[in-house]
């Protein structure tokens, strides 16, 4: 009973609670590049889900084995050829969606996420366990990726899954899409306000401040 | 028997992690299975990635053929699926080596064109390459419409064309003008739908298999001809001209008897 427990915990934490995005602010790379659209989001999620949990069962599995010395190429080795076969399935079976994200799958690879997960957690637990929490990674990592996406398309196009849910101006419809949303930048604003979002809710998570600001203002003058 | 077999690796498992031979063949052992991993995707998922980018080019040549006003409606009718072929006029057969990607490639070498003498060059080419790119419309198994791209020569310079044949290599479907410099309002009445809309139904060939086709000076008078457009002799001429060479021995002649073979 304990261990379900302790299962469903590993699963969930990392939806909030750890999530690698907002609290780790890791592989916030992709995030930014391919969350302009939903499907492009929900594809890269996917696939990035995929492969942790692969990289993460292989390397539990062979976690005792594992010379320290050369652990980390053993790693990236793994999810390097995890992710060129989860590019090529792509390639084959979802050819536009893979021209859309172009090299963002391949840049899984390098993925913090991905690496931090499995020295961190995989290396040192059994295959079930790891599988749960890279998983759950995962599904933190997909949670946010299509929070982002779902704005930026919402308001960059007007657009969900490709879907007008609001008529545009120039169609005859009432909204105006915001241009800003599909640039970069929006996504860097999305990504800290939700940051933000989630640290006011829960304060815990908030760093402690690096630097105390000064007390005595007037003594610049 | 299986005590022996299994004691080297038993042996190599139980070594430290730290051990220089333990290390070596972790090393090579997940290389290994990682390439195989890798190749084993690639060689498997290969064929499909294949047929996926030559769908995309085949969506990219119908975009191109319906862009082409009147023959979009033309297809519409029709239905079946569009292929692009290149051909090789010589003996009207699909050419070998040469494919719609690597035809201008192709064409941009000398070799690959065929000079033509005074008495056979009807459209006033000069010169014709060896290799053209037609498209054929299926349905099932048959030709349904047959496009061929032409060009001829007018009174203001080249005419681009893409003639329409339907499946019984007899009958126009209809003719696009893809490009031309004729008189505005004179010769460039090619260019109207108007004109253009004598050629469906018009005939070829005679029941001899003579070749019969031609522009009228004036109004058509048998199945075989369109009307003339008044004042603008020599680009219709031309239009005459491009289409008698095209279907000709020296153009698609070959390639049409092929078809009729039902070599296609």
């Amino acid at each position: 009973m304990a261990a379900r427990f302790d299962l469903w915990t590993t699963l969930t934490e990392p939806l909030i609670r750890q999530n690698p995005v907002t609290l780790q602010i890791l592989g916030i790379c992709s995030a930014l590049a391919v969350t302009t659209s939903l499907a492009t989001a929900l594809t890269m999620s996917i696939s990035l889900t995929v492969v942790l949990t692969l990289a993460a069962v292989l390397i539990s599995l062979i976690r005792r084995h594992i010379p320290d010395t050369i652990r980390l190429i053993v790693q990236i080795v793994i999810v390097a050829s995890l992710v060129i076969v989860i590019d090529q399935v792509l390639q084959a079976y979802f050819a536009e969606i893979s021209r859309a994200l172009s090299i963002y799958v391949s840049l899984i690879t390098t993925n913090c996420l991905v690496l931090g997960r499995t020295e961190a957690y995989a290396r040192h637990h059994a295959p079930g366990p790891a599988a749960v929490d890279a998983f759950g990674n995962g599904l933190g990592y997909s949670l946010i990726l299509l929070i982002i996406g779902g704005v930026r398309e919402l308001f960059g196009r007007g657009q969900l899954f490709g879907w007008q849910v609001m008529p545009l101006a120039d169609q005859g419809g009432w909204f105006t899409p915001l241009s800003l949303m599909l640039l970069a930048p929006s996504a860097f604003f999305l990504l800290g306000g939700l940051v933000w979002a989630i640290r006011a809710l829960l304060p815990e998570q908030a760093e402690a401040p690096e630097h105390e600001p000064p007390t005595e203002v007037r003594a610049a003058e | 028997m299986a005590e022996t077999e299994g004691n080297p690796w038993r042996r190599f498992l139980a070594l430290p992690n730290e051990s220089r031979t333990k290390t070596l063949v972790m090393a090579f052992l997940v290389a290994a299975v990682c390439a195989l991993m890798v190749s084993g995707a690639t060689v498997l998922l290969r064929p499909i990635q294949a047929a996926n980018r030559a769908a995309e080019e085949q969506a990219r040549i119908e975009a191109l053929v319906r862009g082409i006003p009147g023959m979009a409606d033309l297809l519409q009718q029709s239905g079946g699926t569009l292929s692009t072929v290149v051909i090789d006029l010589e003996d009207g057969r699909a050419a070998q080596d040469v494919t719609p990607a690597t035809l201008n490639a192709a064409l941009a070498d000398t070799g690959n064109w065929t000079a033509l003498e005074a008495g056979t060059d009807l459209a006033g080419l000069g010169q014709r390459p060896d290799y053209a790119q037609i498209f054929l419309l299926r349905q099932g198994d048959d030709i349904s419409l047959v496009l061929l791209p032409m060009t001829g020569k007018g009174y203001g310079g080249r005419i681009d064309a893409i003639l329409a044949i339907e499946g019984d290599m007899n009958t126009i479907a209809g003719i696009a003008i893809t490009n031309h410099s004729e008189t505005p309002g004179l010769g460039g009445r090619i260019e109207d739908s108007s004109w253009q809309s004598a050629f469906p139904g018009t005939q070829l060939y005679d029941d001899g298999g003579e070749l019969r086709f031609n522009v009228a000076r004036g109004e058509a008078s048998t199945d075989y001809q369109v009307d003339g457009i008044t004042g603008a002799t020599r680009t219709t001429r031309g239009i005459s001209n491009m289409v008698r060479f095209w279907l000709g021995p020296e153009g698609y002649g070959p390639l049409i008897a092929a078809i009729q073979r039902g070599e296609f």
